[in-house]
């Protein structure tokens, strides 16, 4: 492994390991770049994960305070935990369920597709699906996604095979057990799927992608990488004439260090890129880095979510198997008789009996809810997963008096539902009833949005640098050796879960820093 | 912070039943109130806290030693943090005072529209809080429920169960392909 002078002005610096950092890393490496990645959380590896879910949660979760405001639901069900996102080399890929999904043409196209969405601050991403085909197919090859690349898909647990029953007696006809990053066979040196129920806390078997075990030693057998863990970057440093010139972090010790470099990519899930890039405001960017558009922590999204649970007279065990073991398709397609714009999926989803306890619905007590409880073992359970609309109001703050342990100011994450969101949750919670109904379920919980797993659009792309934050390669508008590599950049969310696309615009943006780099335009 | 400590404990209260379960302690120990040493409440105290975890989330099929370690986990968290200790004694006064009689003698009924007027105060979250980890973070609990837990001491559900439901139809092959071999 690499080990970089923080004088070394010659490295790029990548804040963040996760699906967008932890790619983006492996891909410069591989091109023969010098690589310095900040994590700010521990390392972790499949022996060292727990699978027991509150543990797994305090080992690899976000848990820095964080405030909310807005009127959606988390804020009052968990105001200090408005995402479930990872702290942890490997980032949120040590947690995601491995749905990969490719966005569609006309997602790409939001604003002038679903025209005028009152309230909604929608754009065009300034990029074609066309454009991002190949990318697509490099980041399913890496990742190994089911149902690409002549793998086969994954065999269905017991959940599935109730989705599936009562998705197609409703008259559903893309029902399958989805595209995952998750082995079905072995590949790439990884092992098939163990069904071991536990895709959130932590892949134990490593059949599930994870940049943790994949790209990141990969990047480090090139000899390129330096990789620092417990890094917590604090600020963005540049020089007179504007361009960033290394950033201030704070190593496991807690002593500030300042790390030089050529360029610097930020992938530090959408609430802290956001909050890194306002906390690194000067006397030169007042308002934060990059951010003459003013654009930077708005329009921030979360995906309109939600889950419904089924209760049967016989057993399911949910909990057996790949947590996100089956898709229905049908409703990601843009209808708008439907009464709202944009699509969603359904994807099949279990907890185990800690966090159905916690999550199943937050406040509630008394009879009823313990007799649900009951019958964990009689539950199928699905989640909904659909765009929702960017708003300018709905936003990444700095707080105005809480500090972090370092003295900073924590962020507060503003959300209010958009009439759209709840149009497309409600048709959701509805079809979903209908759909474990059609089997036979002696009741349906429909079930509010847990804290955010998909974080995106806190830093724009736009074709005009007054719209957004970056351009379609994730370069500042304002900072040219600046680039965003998360899902901060998501012009819109899309329908599909985010971590496909975000792969794919990191292995893009590789490219892209190496042909411009070799340009000498950076 | 107190998402960390209530998370912490979560871990502390599995560690502590697992030690239990393996050493032969049995939790029944728990149930005759004497054996449940409270540093913080006297047993008044914990009599409600006990009637009131019952309440907030009650399964018939659990007996009292599970809500004991409801009411030994607040007394833990009054120990450590004097607002919590302050929070929890007005609050079980407040319960007594609700109606002519002491809260642990109203019936069930009683007991629960007593804290329906409650249920968005700090004092009741505090304790539904701590009983949603004490009592379904309890791998006895999980057992009395059918959840086992981890599952990679056994190789996973691959060859355990994963796809073992026989009341519905199976899937076509092609939306649930077979396992791979192997």
């Amino acid at each position: 492994m690499a080990k970089y002078d923080l004088k070394d002005d010659s490295v790029v610096v990548i804040i963040g390991s996760g699906a967008g950092g932890g790619t983006l890393a492996n891909e410069l490496c591989q091109k023969g770049f010098k690589v310095v990645l900040l994590e700010a959380g521990k390392h972790q590896s499949s022996a060292t994960f727990v699978n027991d879910e509150w543990p797994a949660f305090k080992q690899l979760a976000w848990l820095d305070k964080r405030t909310t405001s807005g009127s959606w639901r988390v804020a009052k069900d968990f105001p200090n935990l408005p995402a479930w996102t990872c702290k942890t080399v490997g980032g949120t890929t040590t947690h995601w369920a491995g749905a990969s999904l490719r966005f569609q043409e006309h997602e790409f196209k939001a604003s002038s597709t679903y025209a005028n969405v009152s309230g909604a601050n929608l754009l065009d991403w300034p990029l074609t699906l066309a454009e991002l085909e190949p990318y697509y197919a490099k980041a399913e090859t890496k990742m190994g996604v089911t149902r690409t690349n002549d793998i086969p898909g994954l065999p269905g647990n017991n959940n599935f095979k109730v989705m599936y029953n009562g998705a197609t007696r409703v008259g559903y006809q893309t029902v399958h057990t989805g595209r995952m990053a998750i082995n079905s066979r072995p590949r790439d040196d990884r092992s098939a799927c163990w069904q071991l129920g536990f895709c959130f806390q932590g892949c134990k078997s490593g059949a599930k992608w994870s940049t943790l075990y994949t790209e990141i030693p990969k990047a480090q057998k090139t000899g390129k990488l330096d990789l620092r863990a417990q890094a917590q970057v604090l600020q963005i440093i540049h020089d007179d004439s504007g361009k960033v010139t290394g950033v201030l972090y704070a190593d496991k010790t807690g002593a500030h260090n300042v790390q030089r470099a050529r360029i610097v990519c930020v992938a530090g899930n959408s609430i802290e890129t956001a909050r890194l890039l306002l906390n690194s405001h000067s006397s030169r960017f007042p308002d934060g880095l990059a951010n003459s558009s003013g654009q930077v922590g708005r329009n921030y999204m979360r995906h309109t979510t939600g889950s419904v649970y089924g209760i049967f007279k016989q057993p399911v065990h949910m909990y057996r198997g790949t947590v996100m073991a089956g898709y229905i398709g049908d409703e990601s397609k843009l209808d708008t008789k439907r009464g709202f714009a944009g699509g969603f999926e359904f994807e099949t989803i279990s907890l185990g009996l800690p966090f159905a306890a916690a999550f199943l619905n937050p406040g509630a007590w008394g009879r009823d809810y313990a007799r649900q409880l009951e019958q964990f073992d009689h539950m199928a359970g699905m989640w909904i997963v659909g765009e929702d609309m960017p708003q300018e109001t709905n936003r990444i703050t700095l707080h105005p008096t809480e500090k972090d342990q370092y003295g900073l100011p924590i962020p507060n994450v503003h959300y209010d539902d958009h009439a759209n969101d709840l149009a497309m949750r409600n048709y959701a919670f509805k079809r979903g009833a209908d759909i474990y109904n059609a089997v036979g379920a002696t009741e349906t919980i429909a079930v509010p949005p847990y804290p955010s797993t998909h974080n995106l659009g806190t830093a724009r792309m736009s074709e005009k640098p007054g719209d957004g934050v970056c351009n379609k390669w994730g370069q500042t508008h304002d900072i040219k050796n600046l680039f965003i590599s998360d899902g901060s950049q998501f012009t819109t969310g899309g329908g599909e879960n985010p971590t496909l696309t975000i792969v794919t615009l990191a292995i893009r943006q590789a490219d892209y820093i190496a042909a411009e780099s070799a340009k000498k335009n950076m | 912070m107190k998402r960390r400590e209530f998370l912490k404990r979560g871990a502390i209260v599995a560690a502590g039943t697992a030690a239990a379960a393996a050493s032969g302690v049995t939790v029944v120990g728990y149930a005759a109130g004497e054996a449940v040493k409270l540093a913080v409440f006297d047993q008044h105290e914990g009599a409600t806290l006990l009637k009131m975890a019952r309440q907030i989330f009650p399964h018939d099929r659990l007996n009292d030693s599970y809500y004991w370690k409801v009411v030994e986990d607040l007394d833990h968290e009054a120990a450590a943090t004097p607002a919590t200790a302050k929070l929890l004694h007005d609050g079980v006064a407040s319960l007594d005072q609700a109606q002519a009689a002491k809260f642990v003698t109203l019936s069930p009924d009683e007991q629960v529209a007593v804290l329906t007027k409650i249920d968005t105060s700090p004092f009741f979250q505090k304790v539904q809080s701590t009983a949603i980890v004490s009592l379904y973070n309890n791998h006895d609990v999980w057992r009395q429920f059918g959840y086992p837990g981890a599952s990679y001491p056994f190789g996973g559900y691959i060859h355990h169960g994963f796809n073992d439901l026989n009341w519905l139809p199976d899937p076509s092959e092609t939306a649930s392909p077979k396992p791979a071999r192997g």
